[in-house]
């Protein structure tokens, strides 16, 4: 198949095919990492986490707006403002959603997926009726928009690479707080014994609310990304939340490495695919490999080893 | 468009001061309507809910869930006809009162909702369904309970009901005249075939294949297929580049169509500087508003409508729409197709004197209307709409420039020999 073609077109297609590969790689992290503290540390399986993106992309929306109303100057740099924004009102909302409902389903898993399940039609209605139910179109500064010419043929589009960037300082970020912070360890502890972390004086509650608020800031930061790569609508977040779970659950929960990993192979993988077989075809034979390889390993690519 | 009357379901009206001069000629009117209109036993030996002044019809579309996103259109444009039908006396003198139901974007509450209105609100007509899989589910209870259902969307063909009235295309109107205008206009040899993996793509990609290497003669170099709701396409666009397609014909729709021109845009592959055409039978002004204008720019679409075209119809259309849904509405092909819905239903009414549904369903092959936006349709014998296929160049600011239409009416043929 690749005969008619020159060596120099398939070494360019190589390279952009690679990059390619990492786009999707980063967009997989960024759309996980939120969900894998979430699932990872707490055992709370969240059905609104796509709906917690689309919080962000939203607070970008308005935020674009704003800037373009009062601040035309500075329009360039609002993304930054927004990505901020796009964190504390998740992170917001995520508190207190734990503060009113998670909290009381910690022992009861089943009811914590039924719970968030209904959080998300919840929160897809309300957008329906906040902002219409329309997709609405986000406003992207000229300077991240287009593509980088590298030669004739290879070109890497921008958006792409401010996409990697973000994945990578917030995966940096979040290893830092969980494994050289205090915070962290006191997160650490209460996942791997509970009784004991509040026996030596840790607010185990405290703790909860904090890590499932970062969980949903994190996915608000992933939206607010993903306002340039994708759209943004009531329901927008249902697009992404099959992919979420398979990266977190291929990577095996509680893992930070194992997330990594996972949207690492599973991104390449369905990228490699999928330029040879298509994108249906790509994504079964994805899917059917991760069914394969969780039967013979149920816990996933990493695991934390805890004494129960 | 200051005048409406509502009494059941939908949006409920507010009357102003300055509307109840309206409101005492719009009696008078109807007065006199009425004096003329023929008795209801006459017009009525079915058992629907006409009364001497009022005929009931049913608007079921999804308001809520995924797809309000595209229905909302369709059920603005079918009030707004409704309205409009009204001011002008209403339908053998009987004001036109519609009872909306939610599909909620699933197709059993659709099947439900259905079964609803003709059974218990024994509804003369139904404007409504936007996706194939819901029209599926409600077909055998119009089939059933021999109800009138008007169906706007564009969709794969296949498919001829005595009980539905096919206001949209089926798939080789919308696209064997934009094939053969990219062949002979941008002398396009080679094409590569895009879509979401569902019905209507997959049916109307193998009848763009059949005609682009039977009829023109030119070549397919690559036909793919992503899930719904797919949201990375540089691999796929990485193909398209290897390919080099002179077009690209994509059908992909929903959220998966945002993705996508963006990521095309992204991706440095220029639709404006006429190496690469991009040809869709997706995209309406509708669905630009999400994609953003600019992703967008210099694409084609193959469509019957436009909110631009230009013609004192649809510059009335436009008009009305925008005073009664807000000056920023946009209108794409499907909303002018559900426009359709309620004219083409009191024409047919009309011809055959009755609201009976098997008179009205006999007289409507031959309806013609020469107010529609899109200028004159015809009702065939197969129940689809005799119309023409237009071609748009998308511009920066989410409108459509016309730059084809055909001459002749397309002949609706939703089982077309040799593209099967």
């Amino acid at each position: 198949m690749f005969s008619d073609y020159t060596a120099t077109e398939l070494g360019s297609i190589f390279a952009m095919q690679g990059f390619a590969g990492l786009i999707l790689f980063a967009v997989f992290l960024l759309m996980a990492l939120g969900l894998a503290i979430i699932f990872g540390q707490m055992g709370v399986i969240n059905m609104a986490h796509g709906e917690f993106m689309i919080l962000g992309a939203y607070m970008t929306y308005l935020t674009s707006n704003l800037f373009a109303e009062y601040l035309p100057g500075l329009f360039d740099a609002y993304f930054f403002v927004a990505i901020v924004v796009a964190f504390l009102a998740s992170a917001a909302l995520g508190a207190f959603v734990e503060w009113a409902m998670i909290r009381r389903l910690y022992h009861r898993p089943l009811d914590t997926l039924l719970a968030t399940w209904g959080l998300s039609l919840l929160m897809q209605q309300s957008y329906r009726s906040i902002f219409g139910a329309r997709e609405v179109g986000v406003r992207i500064p000229d300077w991240m928009a287009g593509s980088f010419p590298v030669t004739d043929i290879v070109e890497l589009p921008i958006n792409g690479l401010i996409v990697m960037l973000i994945a990578i300082g917030v995966t940096f970020c979040v290893y830092l707080l969980m494994f050289k912070s205090s915070w962290g360890r006191r997160v650490r502890a209460v996942v791997q014994n509970r009784p004991m972390a509040g026996a030596v004086g840790i607010n185990t509650a405290k703790v909860d609310r904090m890590t499932f608020a970062l969980g949903c800031g994190i996915a608000g930061i992933a939206g607010s990304a993903f306002t340039m790569i994708g759209s943004t609508g009531p329901s927008a977040g249902q697009q992404y939340i099959v992919d979420t779970f398979l990266v977190v659950v291929f990577g095996g929960a509680a893992s930070l490495l194992g997330t990594v990993a996972s949207a690492f192979s599973i991104s390449q993988a369905q990228s490699t695919m999928e330029f040879f077989l298509g994108g249906s075809m790509a994504k079964v034979l994805t899917l059917m490999t991760v069914v394969i390889i969780l039967m013979f390993r149920p816990q996933g690519l990493f695991t934390l080893k805890v004494r129960k | 468009m200051t005048m409406h009357k509502q009494t059941t379901g939908g949006a409920t009206g507010r009357w102003g001061l300055g509307k109840l001069k309206l409101l005492a000629a719009s009696m008078v009117l109807a007065a006199t309507a009425n004096a003329a209109a023929p008795p209801t036993e006459e017009v009525n030996t079915t058992g629907l809910a006409v009364t001497d002044d009022t005929v009931n019809v049913g608007i079921l579309h999804s308001v809520t869930g995924t797809m309000a996103i595209s229905e909302e259109g369709s059920v603005q444009a079918e009030i707004l006809a409704i309205e409009q039908i009204n001011e002008m006396g209403g339908v053998l003198g009987r004001k036109i009162e519609y009872i909306q139901e939610d599909g909620a974007s699933d197709w059993p509450t659709f099947a439900d909702r259905s079964r609803k209105l003709l059974r218990q609100d024994n509804v003369a007509a139904v404007f409504g369904c936007w996706t194939s899989a819901s029209r599926k589910a409600v077909l055998p209870i119009f089939e059933q309970y021999n109800g009138m259902l008007y169906y706007p969307t564009f969709y794969e063909g296949l498919e001829q009901s005595p009980n539905v009235i096919y206001t949209g295309q089926e798939a080789t109107q919308q696209i064997l005249a934009g094939l053969n205008w990219v062949k002979e206009e941008k002398g396009a040899e080679t094409f590569y075939l895009l879509g979401s993996d569902y019905i209507w793509p997959r049916t109307s990609n193998k009848i763009a294949r059949k005609h682009i290497e039977d009829v023109l003669g030119l070549k397919v170099v690559g036909e793919d297929y992503f899930p719904l709701g797919h949201t990375q396409f540089n691999s796929a666009i990485n193909r398209i580049r290897l390919k080099k397609p002179d077009v690209i014909y994509a059908i992909i729709v929903g959220g998966s169509n945002v993705a996508f021109y963006k990521q095309l845009e992204a991706a440095g592959i220029d639709m404006t500087d006429g190496d690469t055409t991009l040809l869709t039978i997706s995209v309406t002004e509708d669905e630009i508003l999400g994609i953003g204008g600019r992703n967008i720019e210099g694409a084609y679409a193959a469509m019957k409508y436009f909110q631009s075209l230009d013609n004192p119809n649809n510059e009335a259309f436009v008009k009305a729409f925008k005073e009664r849904w807000g000056e920023d509405s946009v209108i794409g092909d499907v909303t002018q197709a559900a426009y359709l819905g309620p004219w083409l239903w009191k024409a047919a009414v009309e011809k055959a004197g009755s609201f009976d549904v098997d008179k009205v369903r006999e007289a409507s092959p031959g309806i013609e209307l020469t107010t529609a936006p899109e200028g004159y349709v015809r009702i065939h014998e197969n129940h689809h709409l005799w119309s023409k296929t237009r071609v748009g160049r998308a511009m920066a600011n989410g409108q459509y420039d016309v730059v084809f239409e055909t001459e002749e009416l397309m002949e609706p043929d939703p089982f077309p020999e040799g593209y099967q």
